[in-house]
């Protein structure tokens, strides 16, 4: 008898997934008092008597009285607890990740991550001599001369550690320049618009500003005539995104930032994500005097859950002695960290940048030249666009805004008309893309497209996972109109079926640590 | 065991279908029946129950006889309590009131209501702010925010507040439209008060749109930024609302929720004002107009504030308007502008433009006005 090996058949489009499901206890819960990962020996007299014991040195006030409260468990244990939670992840590598729009989760090559990881990285510490570390200083100063290339502005720091920072950093820099010129007191306003990254807003709100937000006018574009009832000689200051979180580029810019100068503004640009404009558009030429790239988005560097983030903070020349201290120098022989602004804006977070991240942003501008960073962001609009029409072919989907026009990067998604028509929210079709195994987000603020979802493609999605994520968008909004109950139970095939987050805002619910948690649960 | 008040309202929802805009008035209930309309609102109010069938054994529901709830009550088997009665006639919004009424005496944790903005004013004069409720919509017109977004979710936000997963209350607006002026083609709407239900972000229509603050930061945060820039000697005309009436509350003053107040340096001048006493305290004083939008046209003026006269605004003078409005608010217009109708065109026309709008401390947005 011959057995003859079938083909295994892979024509259907929705693919079939099923999430992990660990009953995993937290990692305290796992602690047996004496278990270890690695036993150290102790180290022998001989080795004692030349080296000394590794703990008299320290001094004794920075010596530790009582011993860390750490879990104690074997490495296997910890190598199987870390990697089941992470088989209860949909992460970046797990998923094709469209859903997250606004955040720029490219693929990030992992030869970057190998870099970031050698020991002439790891090893290196912010405070030793500049001329033990000329190779990480070069890649600062270089990377920087990249920035100014691609925003047209004339110098870049590197010390904010993520979009808000940088934003602050603006937001202060702002003031600084009022200052000088004796009208700080007057000057009490930034003006931005409601789509815009909220950071914009909050950002500036931390150092005292009034924030005045511009809503959009009837064609969808940010009301240039409210912008010119907002403007005043209270003004200090605009701080706005564009393309803006819909992926609706204001064409107008050079307009809004000649209405902010005319009156004495400073123009600040949010392009944390500059994913469509890489090579196409220049802040200097649309008349801004500063902006920030968040090196974590457009250029690569990969985030998630808060870290680690870098927002490269560029300024004219005449806003340069504002910048926050140190930036790294060049004499012609050596690098060198110059704290000689005298009007700078002081620190916006310790030392001169997240060194890793500045460092993938650098490997990953080489390896792509200008060319190729071009094509980056004319694949990742390419890429949008294909998605923009597909979905808008799909019932129940639409796009608020511009309509009939082409979008940059990202599009801000509405299903308000399917919501009406079945009572299926964006939040239920969450739940069932979870079922495929893919990641969609409904939004951050502001909260004004009604049952909303934000998708943005990147240049890395081939057009198969494209038509993959589609088809099951149109399969779901199908089931929405024909069998919606099994939306209204989404997801089936994940290990937590429905989050209960009405208690998410009541702090007295929060324990982000353990000790609060046995703390806040002891009675119970 | 569970307490649950309801009352459905049979008669609305029948307007709509033959294109009546509502069914305010016997005449108009005949003339509904007529034209072929049927009663839909018990198949809304089952829709909301059958999310409670989970839960069953553990409520009781106090209700009307027949077609205003206990027929749909027992078709699912809920144990229920009739309080009071219909015979065999057509019901009216005395029912409404009546049954409303003796649902608060017998003090249930919640009270569903199936109808429309007619119902949940009839809800709201019976038992103000005393109960907590949700409105399933079953009435042609739905202007108040009482109302779940669709007669399931009001019966999902049911279930979460009884099972004490939702704990947070706000207040809604009860908000009608005069029916015989939309009949004949104008849309009048006016602000009846405010009925309190459970705060969950998802549910509510008109406050699906959530935030990460609540209303009540929302307006204490407005609140806050008005009364740090007020100016000594000028007196302040707190127009009606709950955004504005959070600026009383911050004061510690005694306030008049849907009437017009008049403060100066912080205390109170007058209470509760008409046009005439208005124009009488302004008369040569520097005053300012703290006013928010009502209803759910976002109108300014003219729709529940008509003591806010055009002599009055006029008196004030544009500059000395201050809009305030929660963040909610602006984004649930969709981007529709706010409107003016204070019944004088030049006014109105004066008006038309752009407004700056307190949002928070020291948060502002630009926004358009048009009539």
């Amino acid at each position: 008898m011959v057995l003859i090996m079938k083909r295994i058949k892979r024509d259907h489009k929705l693919r079939r997934f099923h999430q992990a499901k660990w009953d995993e206890p937290i990692i305290f819960e796992m602690s047996n008092k004496g278990e270890r990962g690695i036993l150290v020996p102790k180290a022998e007299d001989e080795i004692v008597n030349q080296v000394g014991d590794g703990i008299s040195k320290i001094p004794k006030r920075m010596r530790r009285k009582k011993s860390l409260n750490l879990p104690e468990i074997s490495q296997a244990r910890i190598l199987r607890h870390y990697l089941r939670l992470s088989q209860e992840t949909l992460g970046a590598d797990l998923n094709i990740e469209i859903g997250q729009g606004t955040c720029t989760m490219k693929y990030s090559p992992k030869i970057n991550e190998e870099l970031a990881k050698l020991p002439q990285i790891t090893e290196i510490h912010p405070f030793q001599d500049e001329s033990t570390v000329q190779g990480i200083l070069e890649i600062f100063y270089k990377t920087d001369c990249f920035m100014r290339e691609i925003s047209g502005l004339d110098r870049f720091s590197f010390q904010p550690g993520g979009g808000s920072q940088a934003i602050l950093a603006m937001a202060s820099i702002i003031k600084e320049y009022h200052k000088a010129n004796r009208e700080d007191d007057k000057r009490d306003e930034i003006i931005t618009t409601i789509f815009s990254h909220p950071s914009d807003a909050a950002a500036p709100a931390v150092i005292g500003y009034k924030i005045i937000t511009i809503y959009p006018d009837k064609d969808g574009y940010p009301d240039i005539e409210a912008l010119k009832s907002a403007v005043s000689e209270r003004t200090a200051g605009l701080i706005v995104a564009n393309p803006e979180d819909t992926g609706v580029y204001n064409h107008r810019i050079k307009e809004f930032t000649d209405i902010v100068h005319a009156i004495g503004g400073l123009c600040c640009y949010d392009q944390a994500n500059a994913n469509g404009l890489l090579g196409v558009t220049r802040a200097k030429d649309a008349g801004f005097d500063m902006c920030f790239f968040n090196l974590h988005k457009t250029f690569s560097a990969p985030h998630g859950c808060g870290g680690p983030a870098s927002g490269a903070l560029g300024v004219t020349k005449n806003l340069e002695k504002y910048l926050p201290v140190p930036i790294v120098n060049f004499d012609g022989e050596k690098y060198f960290l110059n704290y000689n602004l005298p009007h700078s804006i002081g620190k916006v977070r310790s030392f001169y940048g997240v060194t890793p991240l500045v460092l993938k942003a650098y490997a990953w501008i080489m390896s792509l030249g200008e060319e190729g960073l071009y094509e980056v962001a004319k694949v990742a609009v390419l890429n949008n666009n294909y998605l923009f029409k597909k979905i808008l072919r799909i019932p129940g989907a639409s796009a608020p805004f511009i309509e009939g026009k082409q979008r940059v990067e990202q599009v801000r998604y509405s299903w308000e008309k399917l919501t009406k028509d079945t009572g299926i929210t964006t939040e239920d079709i969450q739940n069932r893309m979870f079922d495929y195994g893919l990641h969609y987000w409904t939004s951050h603020h502001p909260f004004i497209v009604p049952e909303p979802f934000t998708l943005e493609p990147t240049e890395s999605c081939s057009k198969d996972e494209l038509d993959e994520y589609i088809s099951t968008l149109e399969s779901i909004a199908k089931e929405a109109y024909e069998k919606p109950k099994i939306l209204k139970t989404a997801p089936h095939n994940s290990v937590v079926h429905k989050i209960d987050y009405s208690e998410l805002d009541d702090p007295e619910k929060w324990a982000i640590t353990w000790k609060s948690y046995l703390r806040k649960t002891k009675d119970r | 065991m569970k307490k649950l008040g309801l009352i459905i309202n049979p008669i609305a929802g029948m307007g709509g279908r033959v294109g009546l805009k509502g069914t305010d008035g016997d005449d108009i209930v005949e003339k509904a029946r007529s034209l072929g309309a049927f009663f839909s609102a018990p198949n809304r109010a089952i829709e909301a129950l059958r999310v409670l069938m989970d839960i069953r054994n553990d409520i009781e529901i106090i209700t009307c006889s027949g077609k205003m709830g206990e027929k749909e009550a027992k078709k699912f088997g809920f144990k229920t309590k009739v309080v009071s009665y219909i015979e065999n006639r057509p019901t009216n919004r005395l029912d409404t009131m009546n049954t409303a009424k003796k649902i608060l005496e017998q003090k249930v944790d919640l009270f569903l209501f199936a109808g429309g903005d007619g119902t949940a004013r009839d809800v709201y004069n019976a038992i103000g702010e005393k109960l907590i409720v949700i409105g399933i919509p079953a009435g042609v017109k739905i202007h108040s925010a009482v109302y779940a977004i669709n007669p399931t979710r009001a019966g999902e936000l049911a279930l979460l507040y009884l099972k004490k997963r939702i704990t947070r209350i706000q207040e809604a607006e009860v908000i009608d439209v005069d029916e015989d002026a939309f009949r004949k083609g104008t849309i009048t709407t006016r602000l009846y008060g405010y009925l309190r239900i459970p705060y969950e972000r998802r549910y509510l229509q008109g406050l699906k749109i959530g935030t990460p603050l609540s209303q009540k930061t929302s307006q204490e945060a407005i609140a806050l930024d008005i009364i740090d820039n007020m100016d000594k000697d000028v007196l302040y005309i707190i127009g009606p609302g709950s955004t504005t009436r959070s600026i009383m509350q911050k004061l510690g003053l005694p306030y008049t929720l849907l009437g017009v107040d008049v403060i100066k340096n912080k205390q109170i001048v007058h209470l509760d004002v008409s046009e005439k006493q208005l124009l009488a305290l302004i008369s040569g004083k520097l005053s300012k107009l703290i006013i928010t939008p009502i209803g759910g046209q976002g109108y300014l003026f003219g729709r529940g504030n008509q003591q806010i006269s055009p002599n009055v605004i006029r008196k004030i003078g544009k500059e000395n308007i201050i809009v305030v409005s929660t963040r909610q608010k602006i984004n649930s217009l969709k981007g529709q502008p706010f409107l003016v109708d204070t019944g004088d065109k030049e006014l109105n026309k004066m008006l038309k433009g752009y407004v700056v709008v307190i949002t928070g401390y020291y948060d502002r947005a630009i926004y358009k006005i048009t009539f």
